[in-house]
């Protein structure tokens, strides 16, 4: 796509390499770090799960125990690893006899670092091999089927409980939806362990849980197959368990996941070096299970103001690149986010919408890019509210976004009805049908007001990222330079968690799962 | 259906308005006319127009109209229908709990302030409980506020002091402690499965547990939340949609001055 916005391309490749920097100074200390929501997910590919006879989850059993004893330094792997080699059992029996008290991982008598990875390494091979077969059936679906062109039209259910959403899902499939969103239930970002089964009990939204992900991976394949048509599956890998979430959905075959490097931190407020160095491993193992991410830098423009603070969005998109390239992901699986949230009272904001969402998309040429729809100016006049989501999709249609999350009219009054979904569905076809390729017909006004719009941004966001270069991210977040948000690098919930790897130290699948791609 | 489509217009009925015996209007004083849209778990048929039309009709609806009628899956099905009401309510005889100040701009609080309490008053916010929403708080504290009134922070005589987030209550009462708060103010994005309530609720159960309740002004605020729920769940006050910082900010410290907060 030729540039229709006459760009600045030396401040995007200025504002590409202080994004650059900050990535590298943070993953210096990433690589010297662990977390035990990290550990907890090596302990789920190592094929560990199940909960206790009180429901505490084995993986969290196992990663309680070795911080208990004061090794978890060394990493789930290593321990795990090494009372497999002493005792020759498999890795749910290591945690089954943890759990019982039977067994003291610290009491272990040490087997060799050549011992304890042979031990691990024909667990290791046989989750890879699982999430190669996810990965090439959805190769195989999209071969059949073919991918859809254009936006893929991104759905929301969230009703608490699994099977109700398994209904609504499969309607919102058979009505055009590409992308089913499992919201989750409110306040799971702030628990430090993943529950357990098929849950139906829920606020605002459904667990996260492996069973709820296969029940609704089987039933949208179900559906995609009468549909013809593959439909992806979208959960939140974000707040303290990230890489669990992300271990789950490789698992699982998930396709989207939510996964912000920063997000967590501002809006969760979770401690800042917890979800730098969980961000990490949760997006080699959606790199590796071919998963597309979606930043959140949409939620920037619900606290801040969206003309005003356009250009952190698109720093933070940066950041976001940046984060994700160190974690080994490929463009093509970034979808970077961002959304049409100004104020309608104000002149010529579709302008500045049109400029922001094409400006993303010459920036980020390969990205599959996330939009949201308007939120925070939607007031329950449901009449207005469908309008201003049909601008949203006009936006879209025009620029080439990817993740398009249908906006619902009945936003800001009650989680959507079925019906709500099928006019947004519809809104959102009628608007892609007919204007197909009007984007391609159009060419911007040299130095008129959406050219000047993306250039004005674009140079807010270099500066800005030549701030944050010299300040270090930690000390930018501190300062709340990101959504009006001060978070300190000790507050926040999360930091107990973190601790510094020790000398025999090993994640295999970091080793196996990085810069790949599952069957490939 | 199609005989009746275009000749909405029933001539017996009364055209004078009569508060006592209020109805919706559509073209006409009285004709009564409504449009609902609802989904039925049936499939798209003659047979479930007609199920459509009899809901209508036990709405209260005369003459139903089934103006659309489209699939949403086998067995779903979308209705539009218009009607008329046959329902009338008594105007004059309805009286509503509203929250009675008037309000001041940002100028005439500051100055209220100055000349009432004579120090700066601490008001204390956070989206309580499970709720990960910021939108209904921020837009009454952030400086910037929400459109065109200008949020808390921006008040010259207010102290404003925004938590965020998931804060759960008893953080919430013991920070607004710590900050001296005169204000506490609560809001509630989330209210499924009347969630908001029973978070509410235990707010208000926390604060008399500990002898507090008085110690604040407590004002609760969010798209479900009517100044009817907000007293009956003993707050001072409540805020529904539409409502902006100058709302809250001229409630609470008239509210202040009444009770002699200094």
């Amino acid at each position: 796509m030729e540039s229709r916005l006459n760009l600045n391309l030396d401040l995007v490749a200025k504002a590409r390499a202080s994004a650059a920097k900050v990535a590298d100074d943070v993953q210096e200390f990433i690589d010297a770090h662990t977390t035990v929501t990290v550990e907890r997910a090596v302990c789920r590919l190592l094929g560990i799960d199940g909960v206790n006879d009180v429901d505490v989850p084995l993986p969290n059993v196992v990663v309680d125990h070795l911080q208990e004893k004061g090794i978890l330094t060394g990493g789930a792997a290593f321990y795990v690893g090494n009372a497999m080699a002493e005792h020759h059992i498999d890795p749910q029996q290591v945690a089954e006899r943890v759990s019982a008290g039977e067994l003291d991982l610290s009491k272990v008598p040490a087997h060799s670092e050549t011992e304890v990875r042979q031990a691990v390494a024909p667990v290791v091979e046989a989750t890879l091999a699982r999430i190669n077969r996810n990965v090439g059936s959805r190769n195989d679906f999209l071969k059949k089927f073919g991918d859809k062109e254009g936006p893929y039209l991104y759905i929301i259910v969230a009703t608490g409980n699994i099977y109700e959403d398994i209904v609504q899902a499969k309607a919102g499939a058979k009505q055009g939806a590409d992308i089913i969103a499992v919201i989750r239930t409110t306040g799971q970002s702030l628990l430090d362990y993943v529950p357990y089964g098929a849950t139906t009990e829920g606020f605002g939204g459904t667990y996260a849980t492996q069973e709820n992900f296969r029940l609704m991976r089987a039933a949208l394949d179900e559906v995609g197959k009468e549909q013809g048509r593959y439909i992806r599956l979208c959960n939140y890998c974000s707040g303290l368990c990230m890489p669990e979430i992300a271990a789950m959905g490789a698992l699982e075959r998930l396709d989207v996941m939510l996964n912000d490097a920063l997000y967590g931190i501002l809006f969760r407020d979770i401690n800042m070096q917890r979800t730098i160095i969980d961000q990490y491993f949760s997006r080699v193992i959606n790199g590796y299970a071919g998963v597309i991410i979606n930043t959140g830098e949409d939620n920037y423009l619900t606290t801040d103001d969206a003309i005003a603070s356009a250009h952190t969005v698109l720093a933070s998109q940066f950041l976001n690149e940046a984060f994700a390239l160190r974690a080994g992901m490929r463009e093509e699986q970034m979808g970077l986010g961002h959304a049409f949230e100004m104020d309608p009272e104000i002149e010529n904001t579709f302008l500045y919408e049109l400029a922001q969402a094409q400006m993303a998309r010459e920036i980020f040429p390969k990205a599959p890019l996330k939009y949201m729809p308007p939120t925070k100016f939607m007031t329950g006049n449901i009449f207005r509210g469908h309008i201003q989501d049909a601008l949203f999709n006009m936006v879209a249609i025009l620029t080439g976004q990817k993740l398009q999350l249908l906006g619902m009219m009945t936003e800001a009054i009650h989680t959507p009805f079925m019906s709500d979904r099928a006019l947004a569905i519809e809104n959102a076809q009628y608007i892609f049908r007919t204007m197909k390729d009007l984007g391609a017909e159009l060419t911007y006004k040299e130095g008129g007001i959406i050219q000047s719009r993306a250039n004005e941004v674009l140079t807010k966001a270099t500066d800005l990222l030549a701030e944050i270069e010299d300040l270090g991210l930690f000390t930018t977040i501190e300062r709340g330079i990101f959504a009006d948000v001060k978070r300190p690098k000790d507050g926040g919930k999360g930091l107990a968690g973190v601790v510094i790897k020790g000398a025999e130290y090993f994640n295999p699948f970091i080793e196996l799962m990085k810069g790949k791609v599952a069957a490939q | 259906m199609s005989s009746g489509l275009y000749n909405t217009r029933k001539t017996d009925f009364d055209t004078t308005l009569d508060l006592t015996r209020l109805k919706p209007y559509g073209d006409t004083m009285n004709d009564g006319k409504v449009q609902t849209s609802f989904t039925l778990p049936v499939k798209d048929d003659a047979r479930g127009e007609e199920a459509a039309r009899q809901i209508a009709k036990k709405m209260g609806l005369e003459e139903p109209n089934v103006a659309f009628h489209q699939a949403l899956d086998k067995e779903f099905t979308f209705y539009v229908v218009y009607g008329s009401c046959v329902h009338t309510v008594n105007y004059e005889d309805i009286h509503v709990m509203t929250v009675e100040s008037d309000v001041m701009t940002m100028e005439e609080t500051n100055e209220y302030i100055q000349k009432n309490i004579g120090r700066k008053v601490v008001m204390v916010g956070a989206s309580t409980g499970t709720d990960a929403h910021t939108v209904g708080i921020d837009a009454i504290m952030n400086r910037k506020g929400f459109a065109g009134h200008y949020g808390l922070e921006r008040y010259d005589m207010i102290e404003a002091y925004n938590l965020g987030s998931q804060v759960p209550n008893e953080e919430f009462i013991r920070k607004g402690l710590e900050l001296n708060a005169d204000v506490l103010l609560v809001s509630q994005t989330v209210t499924q499965k009347d969630v908001h309530i029973q978070n509410m609720t235990e707010f208000i159960e926390l604060l008399e547990a500990e002898g507090l309740r008085d110690r604040f002004v407590v004002i609760c605020g969010g798209p479900r939340v009517s100044h009817e729920l907000a007293k009956e769940l003993g707050f001072d006050a409540g805020f529904g949609a539409g409502s902006y910082a100058d709302d809250v900010a001229s409630f609470a410290v008239t509210e202040m001055v009444k009770r002699g907060m200094k």
